[in-house]
């Protein structure tokens, strides 16, 4: 029997970034919200030194993560082959429970360029017809960087950003990354202090005449009091971040930046364990009634809701999607029906260094910390000379700092036994790694749907990524990698590795890429090939709204949780001037 | 700053109480194993295993004893009590896979790309292919491998390592020596390197071998002072400090 609850104005479907933020806009706008959490509740006890320096538990067992056994993924390259689930992650690291992905990732939090959001006229200003693949499907967001600017601004004070300016009000400012868009205000605190391969990367990509800047990091260089009153402390480098809750107070998540405000308010409220099976539809499919979710003691629940948010991680935002049977699903074969349609990936490749006389201390490191050049962003350089489209930043960051996951050894040491273990004692604390994160662009082929074998502990089928590398994207990756090759050149290591794609590569699920997943439930201005409109409304039922970087048409290089903030901002302001007094299709 | 940081009397007398009282938790279709660990590290010999049958027993402390031997550079997954690690993970979630998808249909064959498609848990692997390893032994160099000669068991590592070893498959499907290799490698050096409170890393020897800081975790002051080595030894999460 399924259990009612009493109506409510508005459901939160994921209480991470985009829930939390969204949650205290509605709340703001005097709506009575509930939260439906899937996974447990965590709360900054949670994370109080010393549980989360056990890299054991969280940087190799993952336990933050969302688990496969209830919520896996299949895989494939093409519609050929026949996907398998992932039986535990390694390709990407999906959050769950209360703060989700922003309570583990990393704090590398950006803007999109101006660019970056408006790719298919770019190019089509840019590059000459039939430069680019037929099977491209390149798309603006529908929002531009001049209407997103003041929600970057917002959030960035809301997670105490630290970094450096590079375009002030249109003045380039030295020591920042002149390639971004124009900022309104600094960033709210100035840069973290640099590390040793800091200091290495930015001469030698200044001597090189590139324009190094710090990664813009949501670990709190200073004390920061946030505009909803939550305090964060200084970075101590703790070396536990990327897969790790912050073990004191520095690093920007729901838990440290916006939950304690929220709970406080009388008309919020959120329920943990309480996973989303279905959103519910009106019987002429024009609108939702609420949602249907499974509560922690197994009952089937109907929460009756208003408005509906669906904030869960990209996949599982698609998912829900389909299994509700809201929005036509994308159909390769005939290019049709938009859920699932432009799903993209992170392209990324990496040098490793090792340097018999420096002394890194690898452990001492913030996951945001770092040094970053922007010089091959898409607008920055003539790609179409080197037969792409696309861009990679080229960053440094202290590490890898873990014991379990930070030993490199030269390539040509055995995996064990003696002359391993000596080689990992002495090169412990000698490496140092130069990436790229790079931009991937849509192509046809590359989809979300329904897998039609693997099915989850309720019966419904689990999500199937349809996936696999491009020759443009490739391409991209070859370039960025001879890049980097000039940077160590200069840096001069004793030895150096590299791990670059190729054309002609394709996609490895077995390995660890990103968890910057795009895409599948995408904004736009066209009903055709968008989920979702530019104000992030779904176009088939107006009180639906889908969030998250699900929305994006294809992925840019810049780490995605910028975005997601800004585009969760945006949504806010035109819901609560436009919709909630009359509520209807926005566009 | 001032060095050495001497330790916390408050702190020490917590190390006495908790270290290593831990006990192997969601142990699901083992039942209701008690696997606590009292007080302190126990000796090596001295430890009764909960998952490990006798004769696996002594396999896996003669496999980690090869993969990580105590030598020139320091002590050895036997020092560190890498079994004892070993014993208590197989007996615990992740012996069980217990977050893993584990529904069929398998695909045991399926390209590499596609990562683990075995139907076995790691315990389940761990059981099949340690009887499979010590029969081959047996056949092949007439003892089990806990009796073979140090470069016997070198031998047979590589050989799984290399995949040169075909293992019989169970009623369940293949059992590749190459996948269960990998497990066992990967566990070892999880035993020897994770925090002393799972039972490997004895003494956080393994962390000491590498300089690493176990969960010191508070390094603001030390960002700028380049290549100038950490001075201090790790700690624990239980709070048990070297110097």
């Amino acid at each position: 029997m399924v259990m009612k609850k009493k109506p409510v104005d508005v459901v939160i479907i994921g209480l991470g970034w985009s829930g939390s933020l969204m949650g205290m806009e509605m709340t703001d706008a005097g709506l009575d919200v509930l939260a439906l959490e899937r996974g447990n509740d965590r709360t900054k006890k949670d994370f109080l030194y010393p549980k989360p320096a056990d890299e054991l538990k969280y940087g190799v067992r993952l336990s933050l993560m969302q688990e496969p056994r209830t919520d896996g993924v299949t895989m494939r390259r093409n519609t050929q082959e026949n996907a398998l689930p992932q039986r535990h992650w390694t390709t990407f690291h999906p959050g769950t429970g209360v703060g989700g992905c922003g309570a583990h990732w990393t704090g590398v939090l950006y803007r999109a360029t101006p660019t970056e959001l408006t790719m298919k006229s770019f190019a089509e200003k840019t590059f000459p017809q039939g430069f680019l693949p037929e099977d491209m499907q390149l798309q603006d967001h529908g929002v531009t960087y001049e209407e997103l600017e003041p929600h970057y601004d917002f959030f960035e004070k809301i997670a105490g950003l630290s970094g450096q300016a590079g375009n002030l009000k249109g003045e380039k400012i030295k020591g920042g990354n002149p390639f971004e868009g124009p900022r309104q205000n600094p960033f709210p605190l100035p840069p973290l202090p640099r590390t040793l391969t800091d200091t290495l990367f930015t001469e030698a990509t200044e001597s090189l005449g590139y324009h190094p800047y710090p990664y813009p990091s949501a670990n709190a260089s200073q004390s920061w009091t946030n505009p909803y009153g939550m305090q964060l402390g200084p970075c101590n480098f703790c070396g536990f971040c990327s897969n790790y809750g912050c073990l004191n107070y520095s690093k920007a998540s729901p838990q440290t930046c916006v939950l304690d405000a929220l709970k406080q308010r009388q008309n919020f409220s959120y329920r943990t364990n309480s996973d989303v099976r279905r959103i519910n539809k009106s019987a002429d499919g024009k609108t939702v009634t609420g949602v249907t979710y499974i509560d922690g003691d197994g009952n089937e629940v109907f929460q009756p809701a208003k408005m509906v948010f669906l904030c869960s991680f990209t996949l599982s935002n698609v998912r829900l999607l389909l299994l509700s049977d809201i929005g036509k699903p994308y159909d390769p074969a005939t290019g049709t029906g938009v859920v699932g349609r432009n799903f993209t990936y992170q392209i990324t490749g990496s040098a490793d260094l090792y340097f018999k006389h420096h002394q890194f201390n690898p452990f001492i490191n913030a996951g945001g910390s770092g040094q970053v050049i922007d010089d091959f962003a898409p607008d920055a350089f003539d790609t179409q000379k080197h037969g792409f489209i696309g861009g990679s930043y080229i960053y440094t960051t202290q590490g890898p700092g873990g014991a379990i996951n930070g030993i490199r050894v030269s390539p040509d040491t055995p995996a064990w036994g003696s002359a391993w273990k000596r080689q990992a004692a002495a090169e412990y604390g000698h490496h140092m790694m130069i990436g790229t994160t790079g931009s991937n662009m849509a192509y046809r082929d590359c989809y979300l749907d329904l897998d039609p074998t693997y099915r989850d502990p309720h019966g419904d089928p689990l999500l199937r990524m349809t996936y696999d590398w491009h020759d443009n994207d490739m391409r991209m990756t070859e370039f960025m990698g001879d890049r980097i090759r000039d940077i160590v050149k200069k840096l001069g290591p004793d030895y150096h590795t590299t791990s670059f794609h190729q054309v002609g590569d394709h996609f490895d699920p077995s390995k660890y890429q990103s968890t910057h997943l795009t895409g599948g439930a995408v904004m736009g201005t066209d009903p055709n090939t968008s989920v979702v409109n530019r104000y992030l409304q779904h176009w088939d039922a107006h009180n639906l709204f889908v969030i998250g970087a699900t929305n994006f048409p294809q992925n840019m290089m810049h780490n995605p949780t910028g975005t997601v903030g800004a585009l969760t901002f945006w949504a806010a302001k035109k819901i609560r001037s436009d919709y909630l007094d009359n509520p209807g299709p926005l566009m | 700053m001032s060095f050495p940081i001497k330790p916390d009397p408050g702190r020490r007398r917590f190390v006495g109480h908790s270290l290593l009282a831990l006990t192997a938790v969601g142990l699901g279709s083992t039942g209701a194993l008690a696997a606590r660990l009292d007080t302190r590290p126990p000796a090596l010999d001295r430890y009764q295993p909960v998952f490990f049958k006798a004769d696996e027993w002594r396999f896996i402390k003669a496999a980690v004893d090869r993969l990580i031997p105590a030598d020139d550079t320091g002590p050895g997954a036997l020092e560190a009590n890498v079994p004892v690690f070993l014993d208590l993970q197989l007996a615990s979630d992740y012996g069980e896979a217990a977050s893993w998808y584990m529904q069929g249909p398998f695909v045991p064959d399926a390209p590499s790309v596609f990562g683990y498609q075995l139907p076995y848990t790691p315990a389940e692997l761990y059981r099949a292919a340690i009887a499979a390893i010590d029969a081959h032994c047996r056949k092949a160099h007439g003892d089990a491998f806990a009796a073979l000669t140090t470069a016997d068991q070198e031998h047979v590592l590589s050989s799984l390592e290399n995949g040169d070893i075909q293992l019989p498959d169970t009623d369940r499907g293949p059992l590749p020596a190459r996948s269960f290799f990998g497990f066992l490698l990967k566990n070892t050096k999880e035993g020897f390197l994770a925090d002393p409170i799972y039972g490997g890393n004895k003494h956080m020897v393994g962390w000491k071998m590498l300089g690493f800081t176990g969960a010191r975790a508070s390094f603001r002051e030390w960002v700028d002072q380049y290549d100038r080595p950490y001075p201090l030894g790790p700690v624990s999460l239980s709070g048990e400090i070297s110097r």
